[in-house]
């Protein structure tokens, strides 16, 4: 990392161009970015920075385009190649042996028997040195994701990286984690290890970032300075139209009945290294939007399940829409009583993308829209609701026979979330609303939200985004370590009182981070 | 340099054509096989493919072998789009022809109005219960589908022939392997006198017809496909896999034993310990050829028993072994499986160049 610097940028790339089959992912890309810099690279979801990056990374192979690498012109040929030229990556989704040790995990990273002699004093030198506070000997299903996330940085700094590419390297963490994050970030551009830092995270972007590259759809859009610009600016730059933020609404009565009540929920998880639900006891009123915020894998997707009847209760009563215990009530009885849901993931839960986009709406509509005849689908009924819901949430597609995976992201959730808001139900509930979704969705899909509880419904949105939860919810919750903190109204809560408590359910972190104080 | 790349969709001209362009390479393997063995390749895939057809009765052989082909094809079409994969037809065949077989023997001397319906009912019994003990075991015991589906089959090939050669045995049978002729009341009715053309030959095009009906416009149809396709989608939707397992195991269980009875009352008329020529086994092959679509199994179960009919052919003009119509067969469903790459994939020459 103390190479005598020659002067130009580390990496600078012209005319990237990558065409996928149906899709042009980089269309004359360039991208420049300056020694002991951390440079944004900010984008919706297939704005294509996902391509470009594994160009550099070398994952994938341009199909035309020039890259000039700390002076010279590269053609990077595999991970390992870009690895010897000293560029590391740390991906959204790690990729670590649940059941080994952190040591263990890293020395499998590592190619060449050598490479591993004196591993254990390197990689405590290095947590030491950058803020990283990591036990090699801890295995890693105890850890917290923070804590994985710094293996997987300390694994590419043990290369002696000049590059180190993060990919929404916060998605994952609580606002304190963010924070010191961000402290061993400026400290590594400081002794000569460029950053590259993907996100659309605008605020982070501002804070962190001293350059930034904006793209849209495959193409370079703006390189700007983040901190001369608004968020607002930021975001009408990437997502190319004007932003206005969703229309406030009036709190639920307190005299309204409760629609959705949990009590004394306690579930099993069916999962391996799944986390239980203990003791959770909620209830929603008619009109209410409950945000349940906490970090990924706190047992979020097994409420999700609890609630959506695909896991059942031990006694009936621990689940009561609408005042109808429903604890052992499966999905398709439970939307009977006027329950709708909307899993985390798109693909293959809560839509079959091999499937059309009628036979989607049918999947889950075919009860309270009664979309059966004698054990036959009406499929004229099927279309006419498929294409009610194209109009209604404006979904990009070419209609009711399009199949789901044709779809971008964001168009198949708003497609999702309009099944479920069109069949009126008394009680929502949504993981993930926005998750990979595109600025103008998320808008979308927010209002459709707000708009269903001035309805009258019940609504619960479980999400690991706190502005998200802050801009919608009446109240908040936090979920961690599979149990749900008592609701706090949104205008008395602040995202410090909420981080502390999404922290909460992972001690192993905060002892982690009181050796390194 | 050649290089397989995604399409990024399912071609639908690759859809259709697949099966052809799987055909036409077994046809060129198997007449470079012949060729090795010292055959003209041309008149050795002439004898298996057309000759059949040109003979007296060729149309009617072909038809009596289809039918249990495709019946059998159109279960496991249904099984598989859901995931569960029976491959122990063979067995269910068996058990069917056993059950049906054994109300044949015991009461030779009831009339036909009640005779055959018994059988035929006892013929479907027969083959889910076979069935449904597999999906039993998979549901109890989570125990894998595949393995037991075709332990099962060897059990009740054993099963047979204890029968067949023991307490079922024809006394008057001068100590061959085989049972009493059934009585003429037990025989499946013709469609044509004084020929083999059975009921059955009606009933399978007509199953294949309600069965694609039920797969592609139901709401039975849609759970399977959907099970099949995205498992979890299936369970968020509230479909119940477990009873969507047994109902695939019951049918295609079901229609594999009612293809057994009809074999043994449609065209051997007694009970021997060889019933099937792995009709089973070739009725896998017949399902995947057919697309999982159940009127394409129509067509797939013809060809399929064109390639037994050239087999016999074979083997009677040219003195090739039996063998060759496994050969023949294994070869096509390799093929098959192969050239579905084309679906999600294409082929493109890409030339070397310095990027």
């Amino acid at each position: 990392m103390n190479d005598t610097a020659p002067s130009g940028p580390l990496l600078k790339m012209t005319g990237m161009t990558k065409q996928y089959p149906g899709c042009l992912a980089n269309d004359h890309v360039s991208l420049t970015v300056e020694r002991n810099q951390i440079h944004a690279l900010l984008g919706e979801n297939g704005a294509g920075k996902s391509t470009l990056v594994k160009i550099i990374y070398g994952v994938v192979r341009p199909d035309e385009g020039e890259i000039i690498w700390d002076g010279q012109t590269v053609n990077i040929q595999n991970p390992g190649h870009a690895q010897r030229l000293g560029i590391g990556m740390v991906f959204q989704h790690f990729s670590l042996f649940e059941a080994l040790t952190v040591q263990e995990n890293i020395a499998l990273g590592l190619g060449l028997a050598k490479e591993r002699l004196g591993l254990r004093e390197r990689i405590v030198r290095i947590s030491n040195e950058y803020g990283l506070p990591l036990d090699p000997d801890r295995v890693v299903h105890d850890l917290s994701v923070g804590e994985r996330q710094r293996i997987e940085i300390v694994r590419c700094l043990l290369q002696n990286p000049k590059l180190l590419i993060m990919d929404e390297p916060t998605s994952v963490l609580t606002p304190s984690e963010v924070r010191k994050l961000f402290v061993t970030l400026r400290r590594l551009a400081a002794e000569g290890c460029s950053i590259l830092y993907i996100s659309h995270k605008l605020e982070e972007v501002r804070a962190l970032c001293s350059a930034a590259t904006i793209m849209r759809l495959g193409k370079n859009v703006a390189r700007v300075i983040p901190a001369e610009k608004t968020v607002k600016e930021l975001a009408e730059i990437m997502i190319n139209m004007d932003l206005h933020a969703p229309t406030p609404r009036p709190l639920a009565p307190v005299s309204a009945p409760s629609r959705l009540v949990l009590d004394k929920l306690t579930i099993r998880s069916p999962h391996h290294f799944g986390t239980d639900l203990k003791d959770i006891s909620l209830s929603l009123k008619g009109g209410e939007i409950l945000g349940i915020a906490g970090i990924a894998g706190n047992g979020q997707s097994e409420l999700m399940d609890a609630l959506s009847g695909e896991i059942l209760a031990g006694k009936p009563e621990n689940v009561v829409i609408d005042g109808v215990p429903a604890g052992h009530k499966g999905p398709h009885d439970r939307r009977r009583i006027h329950g709708c849901f909307v899993p985390e993931e798109r693909n293959g839960h809560g839509a079959v993308t091999t499937m059309t986009l009628a036979e989607n709406a049918f999947l889950s509509g075919f009860t309270r829209r009664a979309l059966v005849r004698f054990g036959v689908i009406d499929t004229k009924k099927t279309s006419a609701f498929a294409e009610t819901i194209i109009k209604a949430f404006d979904v990009r597609t070419t209609g009711p026979k399009a199949q789901a995976r044709s779809l971008s992201g964001g168009n198949l959730q708003k497609f999702l979330v309009g099944r479920e808001v069109l069949q009126e139900p008394a009680v929502l509930v949504i993981n993930q609303p926005t998750w990979g979704v595109d600025a103008g969705a998320a808008l979308a899909i927010h209002e459709a939200i707000m708009a269903l509880a001035a309805g009258g419904a019940a609504v619960m949105i479980i999400s690991q985004d706190l502005d998200e939860i802050f801009v919608l919810a009446d109240r908040i919750s936090v979920i961690a370590g599979g149990r749900v903190s008592e609701p706090v109204l949104t205008r008395d809560a602040t995202v410090e009182s909420i981080g502390r408590l999404m922290g909460g359910g992972s001690a192993p972190a905060a002892s982690g981070e009181m050796a390194v104080a | 340099m050649l290089k397989i790349e995604a399409r990024g969709y399912e071609s639908r001209f690759w859809r259709y054509a697949s099966p052809v362009l799987a055909l036409l390479l077994t046809g060129a393997t198997s007449g470079l096989i012949f060729m090795a063995m010292g055959r003209p390749a041309g008149v050795t895939v002439y004898t298996f493919l057309i000759a059949p057809l040109l003979q007296q009765d060729g149309f009617e052989a072909l038809a009596v072998k289809a039918a249990p082909l495709i019946m059998m094809g159109v279960g496991l079409s249904l099984a598989y789009r859901a995931n569960v994969w029976n491959i122990g037809t063979d067995g269910q065949f068996t058990l069917g022809a056993i059950c049906g077989g054994g109300i044949a023997l015991a009461f030779p001397d009831a009339p036909a109005y009640l005779l055959f319906p018994a059988m035929v009912i006892a013929g479907t019994l027969g083959g889910m219960a076979s069935g449904g003990l597999v999906a039993w075991l998979r549901i109890r015991f989570n125990a894998n589908e595949i393995l037991t589906s075709l332990m099962f089959a060897y059990i009740t090939q054993y099963l047979l022939v204890y029968l067949v050669t023991g307490p079922w045995r024809d006394p008057q049978g001068f100590g061959f392997p085989q049972t009493a002729l059934f009585s003429d009341t037990a025989l499946a009715p013709r469609l044509i006198e004084d020929t083999n053309v059975h009921i059955g030959i009606l009933l399978a095009p007509m199953i294949a017809i309600g069965l694609w009906f039920m797969l592609e416009k139901s709401l039975l149809g849609f759970q399977f496909r959907v099970l099949g396709q995205a498992p979890r989608a299936a369970k968020f939707a509230g479909f119940r896999e477990n009873r969507l397992v047994w109902i695939a195991m019951l049918i295609s269980g079901g229609l594999a034993g009612l293809a057994g009875l009809l074999e043994v009352s449609g065209t051997l008329g007694q009970l021997t310990t060889t019933l099937s020529p792995g009709y089973g086994f070739t009725a896998i092959i017949v399902a995947f050829l057919g697309r999982l679509n159940p009127l394409g199994v129509i067509p797939a179960g013809l060809l399929l028993a064109l390639t037994y009919l050239g087999g016999d052919a074979a083997q009677i003009n040219l003195g090739l072994p039996n063998a060759v119509t496994g050969i023949f067969q294994g070869i096509l469903l390799f093929y098959l499986l192969g050239c579905d790459i084309l679906l999600l994939n294409r082929f493109r020459w890409v030339p070397l160049k310095v990027v």
